[in-house]
This record gives structure tokens, sequence and C-alpha cells, in this order.
């Protein structure tokens, strides 16, 4: 039995379960709890690869995603919700049902592709990848189907969490690209903070609806 | 990979006959308790059956056979798996089973609350020895699901065919302890959490139905078998 190979698989598959865990939450505090949850399972995949595959640079990958990902960014979200007044309220999304049967078709079609397209790759770095791009997938839903936009900073962010454990399944982000990535999702952090403040201002609420009658689109 | 018994499929169904019985059972008094007790049973059974079907076919696939010896004897072969799909599975396995046995985030045995009945609602009626036969197959049910669960998810200590005597009496032990240990994880998870409202209940059991269906997915995965 191929035990790194497995735990590596399990940790990936965590992940995919607090993606969908993401979609299924209605408080935005639950919400974010579970994006920290799912960052720091991150930090558990790739300190995990960093040691089986002996390339102690991905260590620091780790720390980046344990430090930014798992503790300051939601601790930051934390308390923007809370500034905001918004951290008891209910999010009714398009309706839980729907979101988790998309988000099983994303998942499947994640498989599938990669069952096609990575046919002649070592299986390990399939399932990987074919795990990331769900995890990818369901972030994209995430920021379509919600209509909050500090839940739609969560799910820019656990993309972006996909994008980190697709590298390291790959074997090769250099390290400075990997630097870069993650400070240029906390400068988003900033740049949405900034607006999601901004938008509260102009209009009383973050829901994006909002938006769409300042432009006209309301039907 | 089919066999004349002990097949997995062929356990589900028998379940969900017994289960259509007694939801006919409940309706056959004729009160407006049975009757709702029926439709809500009903409503649980058509979230958890799907769960459970996919459940056994990830098994399944894991084990190449739907013959529970044959899943028995894999597990015992491979004490020390570590594979998502299993743990996907086990995770739903425990949603379906506390859905299936009326326990308590889904449903209260011991309730008499009209909100909130389900089972109690359906045999509200009865009295004597059909209520005792009807209460004596409900423990019966929670114990097949508990020995599914240790059989799958615990294999240790699990006698098979060949062990002899003395081999059937340590495999029936451990049984037994297994056993005890489930009861006492349940009451501890049952007095733990509060029960949910009906209205909530899909999103619930759809968590195993999720689950359920992320566990094939993945079974499909390790092994190639899409495309």
């Amino acid at each position: 039995m191929n035990y790194t190979y497995e735990i590596s698989h399990l940790l990936a598959g965590a992940m995919l379960v607090t993606s969908f865990a993401l979609l299924y939450q209605e408080r935005i505090a639950a919400v974010l709890n579970a994006f920290a949850v799912q960052s720091i399972t991150l930090a558990l995949a790739v300190a995990w690869s960093a040691w089986s595959q002996d390339r102690p640079d991905l260590f620091i990958t780790a720390l980046i995603a344990l430090v930014l990902k798992g503790i300051v960014i939601p601790v930051a979200l934390h308390r923007t919700v809370a500034r905001l007044g918004i951290h008891r309220e209910v999010e009714k999304v398009v309706g839980v049902g729907v979101a988790l049967i998309v988000g099983l078709a994303l998942t499947g079609l994640a498989q599938a592709l990669f069952l096609k397209v990575a046919q002649g790759s070592a299986s390990h770095a399939r399932e990987e990848l074919a795990l990331a791009l769900a995890i990818i997938l369901l972030g994209f839903l995430m920021m379509i189907v919600r209509r909050n936009a500090v839940t739609q900073v969560v799910g820019f962010m656990s993309m972006e969490n996909g994008l980190i454990l697709a590298a390291t399944g790959a074997r090769g982000m250099p390290l400075v690209v990997e630097v870069s990535v993650a400070f240029s999702v906390l400068i988003a952090l900033f740049v949405f903070a900034v607006f999601v403040f901004r938008i509260r201002e102009r209009f009383d609420t973050v829901d994006i609806d909002a938006l769409d009658r300042m432009r006209g689109d309301r039907r | 990979m089919f066999n004349w018994a002990a097949d997995v499929v062929a356990l589900v169904a028998l379940l969900g006959a017994a289960r259509a019985l007694l939801a006919l059972a409940g309706m056959d008094v004729g009160t407006s308790f049975g009757g709702i007790g029926s439709s809500r049973e009903m409503m649980i059974a058509t979230l958890a059956e799907p769960a459970m079907m996919l459940i056994v076919l990830t098994l399944a696939i894991a084990a190449g056979t739907t013959r529970l010896a044959g899943v028995a004897d894999f597990f015992i072969a491979e004490p020390f798996a570590v594979r998502v799909s299993l743990a996907l599975s086990l995770v739903a396995l425990i949603i379906v089973a506390l859905a299936e046995n009326a326990r308590i985030p889904v449903d209260n045995p011991v309730t008499h609350l009209e909100l909130t009945m389900v089972h109690e609602a359906m045999i509200l009626e009865y009295s004597g020895r059909h209520l005792a036969l009807i209460e004596a197959a409900s423990y019966l049910k929670l114990v097949l699901y508990l020995s599914l669960l240790i059989c799958l998810f615990a294999p240790f200590g699990m006698a098979p065919a060949t062990a002899g005597v003395g081999g059937w009496a340590l495999g029936l032990l451990a049984w037994t302890a297994k056993l005890l240990g489930g009861a006492t994880l349940l009451g501890v998870w049952e007095v733990s959490i509060a029960k949910m409202r009906v209205f909530r209940l899909p999103d619930f059991v759809g968590i195993a139905f999720v689950f359920g269906f992320l566990a094939i997915l993945l079974a499909f995965l390790t092994r190639g078998a899409v495309g």
C-alpha cells in the first residue's frame, strides 16, 4: 500500500469536501470558518508533499498558506464582517440543493476531463490535478451563486487554494511565482475590502443585486 | 460478481421493502398521524436510499464484488487502507444509518410531539404484541446498520469462515465489544445535538447523497474506469 500517495489524496479529498461545505453553508461566519479549514488542509497537503517528495521549498508554500490564508485572511474577513454588522446574516443563495448538484456535476466534469487529457501520465498526478480543478470550479460556482460581496471574496480565495494544490501536485511551480501569487492575493484582499466598504457606503448593503439596480439591469 | 445470498444490493432492496410495508401499516390505521408519519418516512427514504446505493456501489468498486462476504474478506485483507472514497462513504453511511434508524438529528424514536414525530407517528395506533414486533424490528435494524458499519470500516478481529470454533468465538467477542462501543458513541452523539426541523432534513440527508456521489466519483478516478 502506497501511504504517501494515499495520504496526499486524502488531504486533497478533504479540501474538496470543504469546498462543498463552502457551498452548503448559509451563515457568513460559518463560511469564513470553512474557508479557514480549507486553507489549513491545503497547508497540510502542501507540507505532506514537501516531506514526501523531499522538496523543502514547499514548506515555505505551506507556511504561507497556513499563516496567510488559514489565519490572517479569515480573521481579517471576520473583522470586516463584524464592522459591516452582517455577521449574523443568513444569506439566501439559489438553493443549497441546486448548488450542490451543480457542484457534483462540475466535480464529475473535472474528473472526466483529466481522465481523457492526462491518459498517459501517472495516476497520482492525474487524480491530484482532477481534484484541484474540481476545487477551482467549485470556487467559480461559489462566486456565481453567492450574492454577498464578502462570500464572493471567499469563493475567489478558495479558487486560489485549488490553484496552489494543482501547482504542488504538478511538481514545478517556482517559489518566486508562489510568493508573488500569495502576495497578489493579499493585495486583492485589500482591494476587495476597500470595495466592499465603498459598496456599503454607496448602497447601504453589500448585496450584489444593488449593483445591478445601479446599472439599470433590473428586470 | 453477484451471489445467491448476502448480496448488498438485495439487502438494500429488502430494507426498502420493509420500510414500504411499515409505511402502509402506518396508513392502514386510518388516522392522520399515521399518514403524516408515513409521508415523512418516505420523504427521508427517497433521499437516504439513493445515497445508500451509491455507498454500496463504492464498496463494490473497491472490493470488486457486491457479496457481503467478499467485501468483508477484502476489508480484512487490507485493514489499514486509507482511501478518500472509503472515508467519504463512511460519513455518508453514518448519516444514512442515523436517518434510517430514526435517530436524533433526523427523528427521535421516543418523542410524542406531533410536529417532529416520524417513526413514532406511524406506529402510534399500535399496541400489544404488534407494537412489540414493530419495535423489535426497528432495534434489529439498528443492530444491522451498526454491524454493517463495524464490519466495513472497523474489521479488526473479524473471523473468516475458516477460522474454526475458537476463532469464531473471538470474532463474536470482538463484534459484541465493537457493537457496545458503537452504541456508546451513538448515545453520546444523541445527547450532544438537537433534533432538526423536518424541513431541514433534505439538506442533512442530502449531505449523505453528496458524499456518496463524491465517493463513487473518486473511486472511479482511482481506477481510471471512465472514458
